[in-house]
């Protein structure tokens, strides 16, 4: 309850510090958030990420990075069916089908290879392709950027993810803490380009995420906004 | 008969003029920067072990005039750029461009031999407003596209948006660039981006 009033109170002091931008009520709150990730990542992830990229060969992450894209396959065949392509899902399937016997358990990309390119799907982005409004835009502790309807579709993601069911949990946390160094290692240059590229690393991230979940949601092809300077009504159709 | 010989001459001569004034398609353009700049950089063992300077000198030279800093600039401050006089225009643009080449600079030392996918252009040859479709390709993860959004300019076709995997590059600086305006004036967005570009500088000295 404490910790509640605590929230409650960074909130609403948050909230008269913002600079107003409609996507993003809870900018004050937001930014608090933002500043504990940042030392986190800066503390911890990106200097363990910077050491599994400069000590461990190329070769060997591109495998990991194979293994752990080729679980995530069958649930983005999901998704995809779920928003009604059904092409596109049969051959998510196809490729976990071929990357984890031909591709040796995923180690491989093969289906790359032959011309199946992945896909990038999960719950967030079903949501909005079933016309679901993004809601105020939230950071969230450890996982960063995302909204409201992403955020549901993050749990759900986490729910079916295929390393919860992995045991002993020893096992588990390790697959976990892997995949995250890995996803991590291979943000490093694009989040130094970030760093040098914005005059205010908060809303460049924001509105870059926004961007971005707006072009996945439509496959890369999101409809013209009408007019450059008007903020887009949250993807209406 | 010598009348219609010099006729001749001048007709072919206009019509050869002709030929070399036609301007580089877009997406042959793209392609032909792009594949250069990846070859002299592969080429280069001083740019390969991190001399920024060079880079930055590099991309001056090859990719700086395929662009058009005008539009980008005016682009990305929406509606605060009609609130600029022609003096603060000319700082904004200059400012912005040396930010701009940075972070180019910064994109390319990051690339590591993936390969490009350069896409057939979708449009009518009348237009004068094109994107032009590039994807990176690499192992285990969907390919990630390049959108230049280009329009055709006396001096030939001129890059004025760069979109990287979905995101608009100018319009994810009009956020920033109006909250700066709105803040401080343009003068306040001219400090920023200038002091931004020498304190990028200065971490390229260390």
């Amino acid at each position: 309850m404490k910790w509640l009033c605590v929230a409650l109170a960074t909130l609403l002091t948050g909230c008269a510090t913002t600079n107003g931008d409609a996507r993003d009520p809870l900018e004050g709150l937001n930014r608090k958030v933002y500043a504990f990730n940042d030392k986190v990542d800066s503390w911890v992830l990106r200097p363990v990420a910077t050491g599994y990229r400069d000590w461990v060969p190329g070769e060997l992450r591109d495998r990991v990075r194979n293994f752990f894209g080729n679980i995530a396959d069958p649930l983005i065949g999901v998704n995809n069916m779920l928003q009604g392509k059904f092409e596109d899902g049969f051959l998510d399937w196809m490729r976990f089908g071929f990357n984890s016997t031909f591709g040796l358990f995923g180690l491989h990309d093969i289906a790359s290879d032959m011309g199946y390119e992945k896909h990038n799907e999960d719950f967030g982005q079903t949501f909005g392709r079933w016309g679901a409004g993004t809601g105020p835009y939230l950071v969230l502790p450890l996982l960063g950027s995302s909204n409201v309807r992403d955020g549901l579709g993050s749990a759900l993601d986490f729910y079916f993810d295929p390393l919860g069911e992995v045991r002993p949990y020893r096992v588990e946390y390790g697959l976990w803490a892997t995949r995250v160094v890995q996803t991590r290692a291979d943000l490093l240059d694009a989040s130094r380009i970030l760093e040098e590229a914005s005059l205010d690393k908060y809303v460049f991230q924001r509105d870059a995420y926004l961007q971005r979940r707006r072009s996945l949601i439509h496959d890369g092809q999101p409809p013209r906004e009408r007019d450059v300077d008007t903020i887009p009504p949250e993807e209406s159709k | 008969m010598t009348r219609i010989l010099a006729l001749l001459a001048m007709t072919m001569t206009m019509a050869l003029g002709a030929r070399a004034q036609e301007l580089t398609p877009p997406d042959v353009l793209v392609k032909q920067v792009t594949l250069e700049v990846v070859s002299l950089i592969a080429k280069d063992k001083e740019i390969r072990g991190g001399n920024r300077a060079k880079l930055i000198g590099l991309i001056n030279e090859k990719v700086l005039p395929h662009f058009n800093f005008l539009s980008m600039s005016a682009l990305a401050m929406g509606q605060s750029w009609n609130k600029a006089t022609p003096e603060q225009k000319k700082r904004v643009i200059e400012e912005f461009k040396t930010l701009l080449v940075r972070t180019y600079a910064s994109a390319l030392a990051s690339y590591s031999d993936q390969k490009f996918d350069f896409q057939p252009l979708r449009a009518k040859p009348s237009d004068t407003d094109v994107t032009v479709n590039v994807r990176v390709l690499q192992p285990g993860a969907q390919p990630v596209p390049i959108d230049y959004s280009m329009e055709k300019t006396a001096s030939g076709w001129k890059v004025y948006d760069v979109m990287v995997g979905g995101v608009s590059l100018v319009a994810n600086y009009r956020t920033e660039f109006n909250n700066l305006v709105r803040e401080s004036g343009v003068d306040g967005l001219i400090k920023n981006l200038s002091a931004k570009n020498r304190a990028l500088e200065g971490a390229d000295r260390k």
